[in-house]
Parts: C-alpha cells; structure tokens; sequence
C-alpha cells in the first residue's frame, strides 16, 4: 500500500478497481451469455419475446437436434482431430526451434528468424489461391490431413518466437550445471530445460489449439464435401438460403465452446508462471 | 583430487583474443584464486577448466589427463554457480543427490551421502523443500552441498558469494576456507573481491586483460607486486603512486616529487640519476607525526574508531594514510609524515613493472 493515503481513500480505490475489472467481465462476457440465451429459448418465443434477459420458458430442444438431426457431431469430431493434431505437431516443433534459436548460434540464424517473421507480416487471404492450387495437385483439399499441414505450417512462426521466448527465460547456468553434474546435452534438456519448459509449451499447446479451433477461412476454401468439414464451417449450414435458424447456431456454438474451456482448464496448472523462481539468485 | 596443469591456453572469440597463452599449474589440493577486473578473462578461463567454453589453443590437464575434448560431464568436477543454478524443479536433497543418481549410484548411499553434506552445511532441516522456499544464503549452502556430494576432482566456484549481502559474505568466505581445510580438494575460485582472494588462496593469480600478471601467495602479492597493475589491485585501501625523478648522490638515491620533496630510496635500486620513476606507498607504510621532512595537506579525515584513514595531498596527488588509533587533526592542516626507503616500491612507469634493488 502507498503509505499516506487515508483509509477512506484506499477503499474508495479498491471499489473502483474493482468495479473496472467487474465492466470488463460483464462486457466480455455478455456476448456468450447471449449466445447462451439464445440456445435455450424455444424456437416460438424468439422473435415475439421482445428483448428479455432469460427466456419465459428454456428449452433443450435446440441441443437435441443439433446433435440427433444434424451432421454436427461430425463436425466436432473433425474440428478436434484437426485442432489436438496441429496444436501437438507445432509444439513439438516449434519447441525444437524454439531451443535452438535461444541456445546454439549457426549460420542463417537471422535469416531463418527473419523469414518466419516475414510469413507473419502477409494477410492470409493473399496466399490462398496459391495454396489451393498447391493442395490441388498434392491431392490435399477437401481433407483434415491439409487442414492440418495448412495450420501447421501458419503457426509454427508465432509459436517458434513464443517457445524462445520461455527458452530464454531459463537461465544457461542451469543447463551447464546440469552438463557438470553428469548430463549429455539431451539428458540436461530432458530432465532440466523440458520440465521447466512444461508452462510454455501448455501455452503454445493452448494458443494453437485455439487459433485452429476457430480458424474459418481455410477451412472454408479448402473443405467442399460434409464429412471433412470442421465445426466452424459447420456453423454456416443453420444459415439457410431464407431463414436462419439461430436457436440451433447457437446450441452449437455453445458445444463448441466445451472443448476450448475443457481445454484451458487442463492446461491452466502449467499456465502457472514462477515455477522458476528460486533457480537463481533471490 | 588432481592437479592442474594449463599450458599455453588461449581464447578467440573470432578475431578477439581474449585469453593470451597462460600458463598456470595448481598443486593437488591447493586452493587458488583467480582475481581480476570485470572482463580480464578469469571466469572464461575457469569454464574452459570445467569444459563449458572451447580451448582455443593449448592444454588443460587435470590430473595427468588431457581435457581438452572431455565433455564436463566426464571431467570429474563440480562447480558453484554466481547465481547458484538450483534446479527449481527439484527438491534440495533431490538438487544435491541428482549428480550421484546420474552415475547410477545406489540409492542408500546417495542418501548418506546427501544426508551427510546437508549435515555439514546445516541443511538437514531443508531437504525436502524446493530452491524458492530457501534465503539466500541458503540457496548458497545448497550450491556448496551439491558439489561437495560428488566428492570431485577439482572444485570450480565462479564467484560463488557476490550475490549474498556483505555480513553473510563474510561468514561464507570463512566456511567455504574451513571446508577446504577438512576436504583438501582441488580449488579454483574465481572472483573480482581482492579481499575474497586474500583471505581465502593458498595461492592467487592475478589476471588483467587476459593476462596473467602475476602469482603467488597473497602476502607475496601484497609485498612484493610485480607491476602497477597487481600494486593498484591487491590491498584496501589501495596503494599510493606518486610520480617522481631519481635524484642519485654518490650513495645516496632519493626520489624527488613534482613539488621538490625528497624521499630517500633504497641505495641498491638500478635506477639512473634523472631516471622518471613511479613509487608506491601503501597507506599504513606512512608513519604520521615523524619528523621526516615531508609534508602533507590533510584533505578527508576518516576515523575507524580502532584506527584513522587520512586522505591528503603531497606534491598535488592524493595520498591516503592509514594510521593506527585516534587523532584531534583538522581537514586543511599540514602533516609531517615519514617514509622509510624498505617500504617504497618503485616502478617503471613505461612498462609498468617493478624495479628491484640489485641483489
């Protein structure tokens, strides 16, 4: 606390810092609870309910089509085998990278970080008849298999430069410590660097995850036949050439958001930072 | 325990030459340190010991064996780390036990032997906590337990004590000293403290811009400084240097200051009359109060209570003096001081290096 300030003021101060980080909440919030709202209310009393809070009367009507009568299920099932896999194969890699860039100096060093960096800097919608004619001739539209070399390859820059960033939190005198204490430098990166490494890779794990989760123009482009498509495009078959079936959209985007959220809760023990604090001098 | 043996050992970074042909041998069981300026090259050449950096050129032995291609894992040393290098992850009997378990050591023993250590440094009631729940100090002890666990052939400190405050520096340095008394491993201590590297070496090497520029033992040093440099750097409060002109009379040498006032040399000193040499005075090698024909300004006083440091001016440099007791002088009065001609050490101040009275 700053000495000198009264009493009074202090929890004048505490009322309004939380009272800015309560706003917050409610206006990041509000959208999902809306959503939320919306796929519970029956499909009658949408549009002649006016504008309430809650429903006179909730319904899990919407959920139960959207997972017996739609192609949904499916949908998931295919947004969760290309999400796990591309959020798995680029912390794998990006991590490997990620060490080598922090640690070892080689040649072309600069050149590749500069090179992953220019990948960042072209809007996406520039390379994808590039990349559809590309997946054309490899065979790889229309299937999760490209979605997930697509998402990969787009990911690997950010998570590369995320990974080195938790590298070159952990200091070299470890390492070496660990190479005097009898480590090769595998044993050392195994048993010293990974398990402190464990709060970095959840992160890349968990923004991969996310970014191939709700990642729409790809897929979009890429997928034409039901049986590849991933939820996101999914979403857009509630909207019909005259009406849109929103009670059922949002059922389904409620589904969607379990995954994310189970996800996040798994992940959130090693999203934990200071777990190398004490390493070196206090 | 082993000797080691550094011969001709340089260090390139590129065209940067940052280690020039040094030479060194320490005896099995000695305990020597490395002293010197930030960026003289005694931390790299203590890691080119520990095999962390690459040998440019020449030799490291420990033991009778050539080092210069051994992985560290498998040059049978330890060593402590400035910021200790604690694996956070791992609980302290699991820091200090984890170079034993890595040889594939029994279990009990490694147990033992960890109790053991932790005994020693008084540790034994932290075993089972992790590095952040630990003081510094005893962050320290435990970079101290895991290298005393191995039972090492040589013990590496990488100045192990610069990041604890000045009282448990002290109390640190005193049992690190006891330790090496009951152990008798093979030391090489770095650090930039000259004091550290007076209270603590058998022997110490002084380095300065990747040069060794002398080594010996501290009183050695301290009595006898090869050049400038090792005068200037060992010894608190430092050394006086006063430029001055050889005044040679039939047998009698004196030194004359810019101001004209003499001070008698040694008459064995190979010096030529007009020679320009420098002297240096240590601070408690002035005796104040004589009647010695010199005079001083008396700028600082500076009362230890057991003792009184005086900061003046003779011949227009500053002169610190170190007396013994109390004093009721003023800043601004003049002071007669006394110089015997066995305590000057004279330089050349082209080449730095000590001129001694022809034997």
């Amino acid at each position: 606390m700053i000495a000198g300030r009264s009493h009074k003021a202090r929890i004048l101060g505490s009322i309004g810092l939380y009272g800015a980080v309560a706003a917050y909440v409610i206006f990041a919030l509000f959208p999902l609870f809306w959503t939320l709202k919306i796929s519970v209310t029956p499909q009658s009393l949408l549009y002649s309910e006016g504008i309430t809070l809650w429903p006179s009367s909730a319904t899990w009507e919407n959920y139960k089509t959207v997972l017996r009568a739609t192609d949904f299920p499916r949908y998931f099932l295919n947004s969760v085998i290309v999400s796990v896999v591309t959020a798995v194969l680029v912390t794998i890699i990006a991590s490997a990278a990620g060490y080598a860039m922090s640690r070892f100096s080689f040649r072309g060093k600069t050149t590749v970080a500069v090179t992953l960096l220019l990948t960042q800097t072209f809007p996406l919608v520039m390379v994808i008849p590039p990349i559809y004619r590309i997946m054309g001739e490899l065979g790889l539209t229309n299937s999760l298999t490209g979605l997930i070399i697509i998402y990969t390859a787009f990911n690997i820059a950010f998570a590369t430069f995320l990974m080195q960033s938790f590298f070159d939190g952990i200091p070299k005198d470890l390492e070496e410590a660990a190479m005097i204490d009898g480590c090769s430098r595998s044993q050392a990166l195994r048993r010293v660097i990974i398990p402190l490494t464990l709060p970095g890779m959840g992160a890349t794990l968990g923004f991969v995850f996310t970014a191939a989760w709700s990642e729409l123009l790809f897929a979009l482009m890429l997928i034409s036949s039901d049986s590849q498509k991933t939820f996101a495009v999914g979403l857009l078959t509630f909207i019909g050439k005259f009406a849109v079936d929103w009670g059922q959209m949002m059922a389904a985007s409620v589904l969607a958001l379990i995954p994310a959220c189970l996800f996040f809760g798994f992940l959130q023990r090693y999203l934990v930072t200071g777990l190398t604090a004490g390493a070196v001098k206090g | 325990m082993a000797s080691v043996t550094i011969t001709n050992v340089q260090k390139n970074y590129g065209a940067m030459n940052v280690l020039s042909a040094v030479d060194l041998s320490i005896a099995d069981g000695e305990f020597v340190v490395l002293v010197g300026p930030s960026g003289c090259g005694k931390s790299t050449l203590l890691r080119m010991i520990a095999g962390l950096e690459e040998i440019s050129a020449g030799e490291i032995r420990i033991g009778e064996r050539v080092v210069n291609d051994v992985a560290p894992k498998d040059r049978d040393i330890a060593m402590v780390f400035q910021s200790y290098a604690l694996y956070p992850h791992m609980d302290v009997a699991s820091n200090m036990g984890f170079s034993l378990l890595l040889r594939k050591t029994a279990k009990d023993l490694v147990f033992d032997r960890v109790g053991a250590a932790a005994k020693r440094l008084g540790l034994d009631v932290f075993l089972q906590r992790l590095p952040r729940q630990l003081s510094g100090g005893q962050r320290q002890r435990v970079a101290m337990g895991r290298a005393i666990v191995r039972d090492p052939q040589v013990f590496l400190f990488d100045e192990p004590l610069s990041n604890l405050d000045a009282k448990l520096r002290v109390h640190m340095r005193t049992e690190i000293k006891a330790l090496h008394q009951q152990l008798k491993t093979t030391s090489v201590y770095v650090t930039h403290d000259q004091v550290e590297a007076m209270t603590m070496a058998d022997r110490i090497v002084v380095m300065h811009d990747g040069v060794i520029q002398q080594v010996g033992t501290p009183l050695e040093l301290y009595d006898h400084p090869a050049n400038l440099f090792v005068a200037g750097f060992i010894g608190s409060p430092g050394m006086n240097f006063l430029p001055a002109v050889v005044n040679r009379r039939d047998v009698k040498v004196e030194a004359q200051l810019s101001d004209g006032q003499t001070i008698a040399l040694n008459a064995e000193l190979p010096v030529e009359d007009g020679e320009r040499i420098t002297l240096g005075i240590r601070p408690e090698n002035i005796e104040v109060g004589s009647s010695d024909a010199l005079e001083v300004k008396i700028q600082v006083i500076e009362p230890l209570g057991l003792s009184t440091q005086f900061y003046t001016t003779l011949a227009d440099v500053q002169v610190c003096i170190y007396a013994m007791g109390r004093t009721d002088r003023k800043p601004g009065d003049a002071m007669r001081i006394g110089i015997r001609a066995g305590d000057v050490h004279v330089f050349n101040p082209a080449t730095g290096q000590r001129i001694d009275p022809a034997a």
